[in-house]
């Protein structure tokens, strides 16, 4: 009952004039963003951070929160209408929802879209709120070892699951750590890696930099590769009427959204997962479940539903371990964790003794961002669709401008900004060759704590690294982290016999 | 792209071996009753993505990563000079930025862009060129006390200050 105390006394926080306000502003910007083909939650949280300092933290992160929810809900649009997926995490939606719209059914696969939404977050949300006050009891035993192993897990999921290439995964992560270290040694206080002497790198190389370098520049110059040729907008038609029937046919697709639900959520907890394989795999769940798996691809309204259903639950799911073990569960998560640090709200176990209000008034807002998104959502959805016709050439300037601008204002440093162009530009080269960049992301925001974290604890043990393997807790947590680790190398190995047998 | 693929392991790794030589300059070995020193974290990492791009160029001699393969052109046709005109706009208005600042370089961007990259008619190209930095004002400077560069455009402003702050 207490979880339920502390719930109610969220939402009077949640429901605060200015918070509420930001939910909904951050709601319909969120499914705005998710909607323009190329851009994503991740896009739109690391480009506006910055823009969030002219409200309190708590107002800022609510709002960063209600723009990830909303592009959840965003991405289905226009994978359903131009067949473009309007994020990654919209992928598995446009195996169906393209053939639907195709068919003059656009509107079904929108509103069982927006249903489906529905569910996954309220199922999701609702868990979160049974799971993070345990988990962060737990984790307050926790100490640098168990850190630093909680850590290498996160970064072994990138290799076990990712499905990326092995060393272009493994140099992701080496490289936004190195960047991490750029600065001033945190526990000496000497300044290292300073490139060309230039002071800029005294204060090291902020997280947000590498951020809108990589999804704002290089997303924009992906886009506009990409995007080249022309694309083309399904028609739909819309009454009140048909609304309702349709949200009356949801239950026909019932079965599928609360499987998408519960795999997405527990995917999303996943660091390297998140809410693109999680609604892949919800995908394919759904097809093997189903008593007619023949008619998926062709326009099957449960191919619509339980992807979607399963983005914004892994999006809930991702920020559990963010919150309660400061560990992030997605990229997105990992640049809310930044700007939470930036706000003197370090997240992890103390968070939730001592920033109580807080935690509960942004575990509420989420309650309250996935119903306001589902109404916007419905309510809006012919202006979103003439969103889809806004020309690139108008929207990418724009964006660059934001991403730009944004990266002065934090330091106000015109260093930073070079910084982002380089990064943005040497991104998206490498994201060409399949270099995966969201494990370099990761790796900065991570990475100072990781640094921190080791070397307490082999201050600790003196220099033995089986500290990390003898405690109890971390133990195993090292043993998982190991494991994922050797698994893909195992498949390579398998996979380079068996030729040689032949 | 089976160029670029090696031409970039080959670049990253000489990268790697930069910032291990870098890191050095820090002790990287174990002090007594101070743990590891300040440089070994970056350098055993740096260690560790030239391990990788060894292991990419293996893969590359192999045959065995997609890029490594495949035969289109690492840059197409098509896109090629879009793309180059994009960073070196992007470029040319960030350098610009240290001389005529930030609000007489954005508008200039914003111009050839939807002008003259995008194609778009006159009226439209001009008033967003000119809403983009009115907003950026008004949102930085008055609302968030945050100054933007302005080169040597500063004397400009004098008067807006007067008014707004």
């Amino acid at each position: 009952m207490e979880t339920f105390d502390l719930l109610m006394q969220g939402f009077s926080i949640a429901l605060e004039p200015l918070n509420l306000a930001l939910v909904i502003f951050g709601c319909a910007l969120g499914l705005f963003i998710g909607a323009m083909p190329g851009l994503g939650s991740v896009n739109g949280v690391a480009i506006l951070l910055p823009m969030t300092f002219l409200v309190p933290p708590t107002g800022a992160i609510i709002f960063l929160a209600a723009i990830y929810y909303g592009a959840m809900y965003g991405g289905a649009i226009s994978s359903i209408m131009l067949g473009i997926p309007g994020a990654s995490t919209a992928v598995a939606t446009t195996f169906d929802g393209r053939p639907l719209a195709l068919a003059g059914k656009a509107d079904q696969a929108l509103i069982t879209a927006a249903g489906a939404s529905f569910i996954g977050g309220t199922i999701s949300v609702v868990l979160f709120t049974l799971f993070a006050p345990p988990l962060a009891e737990v984790a307050l035993a926790f100490g640098a070892a168990e850190e630093f192993a909680l850590m290498m897990l996160a970064f072994a999921t990138f290799i076990g699951l990712g499905g990326d290439d092995i060393p272009k995964t493994l140099f992701s992560i080496f490289i936004g750590l190195v960047l991490s270290a750029v600065g001033l040694d945190i526990i000496s206080g000497e300044p290292r890696l300073i490139f060309g002497d230039l002071p800029g790198f005294f204060h090291g190389i902020n997280f947000l930099v590498l951020a809108i370098g990589i999804y704002g520049i290089g997303e924009m110059l992906w886009t506009i590769e990409s995007s080249h040729g022309g694309v083309k907008v399904s028609q739909a038609s819309f009454s009140i009427r048909r609304i309702a029937t349709h949200l009356k046919g949801l239950k026909h697709s019932l079965k599928a959204s609360l499987m998408g639900s519960f795999l997405g959520y527990f995917v999303g907890i996943l660091p390297a997962a998140g809410a693109t394989p999680g609604s892949i795999m919800a995908y394919g769940m759904a097809k093997t479940m189903s008593k007619d798996p023949d008619s998926f691809g062709k326009g099957n309204i449960e191919g619509v539903a339980a992807p979607e259903s399963a983005n914004n639950a892994a999006s809930t799911g991702s920020m559990l371990p963010m919150l309660t073990l400061g560990i992030p569960g997605s990229p997105t998560t990992a640049i809310l964790l930044g700007g939470m640090v930036i706000w003197g709200l370090e997240p992890g176990p103390m968070l939730f003794v001592e920033h109580q209000s807080f935690v509960w008034g942004l575990i509420a807002s989420l309650y309250v961002a996935n119903l306001f998104a589902m109404l916007i959502n419905l309510a809006f959805i012919p202006a979103f669709i003439g969103v889809l016709r806004m020309p690139f050439t108008i929207l990418a300037p724009i964006i660059f401008v934001l991403c730009l601008v944004g990266g002065y204002a934090p330091t106000q440093n015109m260093h930073d900004v070079w910084l982002i162009l380089i990064f943005g530009i040497v991104g998206y080269l490498m994201r060409k060759l399949d270099y995966p960049l969201a494990p370099a992301v990761l790796a900065i925001v991570l990475g100072p704590l990781a640094e921190t974290s080791m070397r307490q604890a082999l201050l600790m043990s003196d220099g033995n690294l089986m500290i990390f393997i003898e405690r109890p807790i971390s133990g195993p947590i090292m043993g998982s982290a190991v494991v994922l680790f050797l698994l893909p190398l195992l498949k390579l190995f398998r996979k380079s016999r068996v030729p040689a047998s032949d | 792209m089976r160029r670029a693929e090696l031409l970039m392991a080959l670049v990253l790794g000489a990268f790697s071996a930069y910032l291990m030589v870098k890191s050095a300059e820090l002790p990287i070995g174990w002090i007594p009753d101070e743990g590891p020193g300040g440089g070994a974290f970056p350098f055993w990492l740096a260690f560790g993505m030239l391990l990788c791009c060894v292991w990419i160029v293996a893969r590359w001699v192999r045959r065995k990563s997609p890029p490594s393969r495949s035969t289109e052109p690492y840059l197409a046709v098509t896109t090629r000079s879009t793309i180059i005109r994009v960073i070196v706009a992007l470029t040319l208005m960030i350098g610009a930025i240290h001389i005529i600042g930030i609000y007489l370089s954005i508008p200039l961007f914003l111009l050839y862009y939807l002008r003259v990259m995008g194609g778009h008619r006159w009226p439209l190209s001009v008033a967003v060129s000119v809403i983009t930095p009115v907003v950026s004002f008004f949102f930085f400077e008055i609302a968030l006390r945050i100054t933007l560069p302005k080169g040597y455009t500063e004397p400009l402003f004098y008067p807006l200050y007067d008014i707004f702050m």
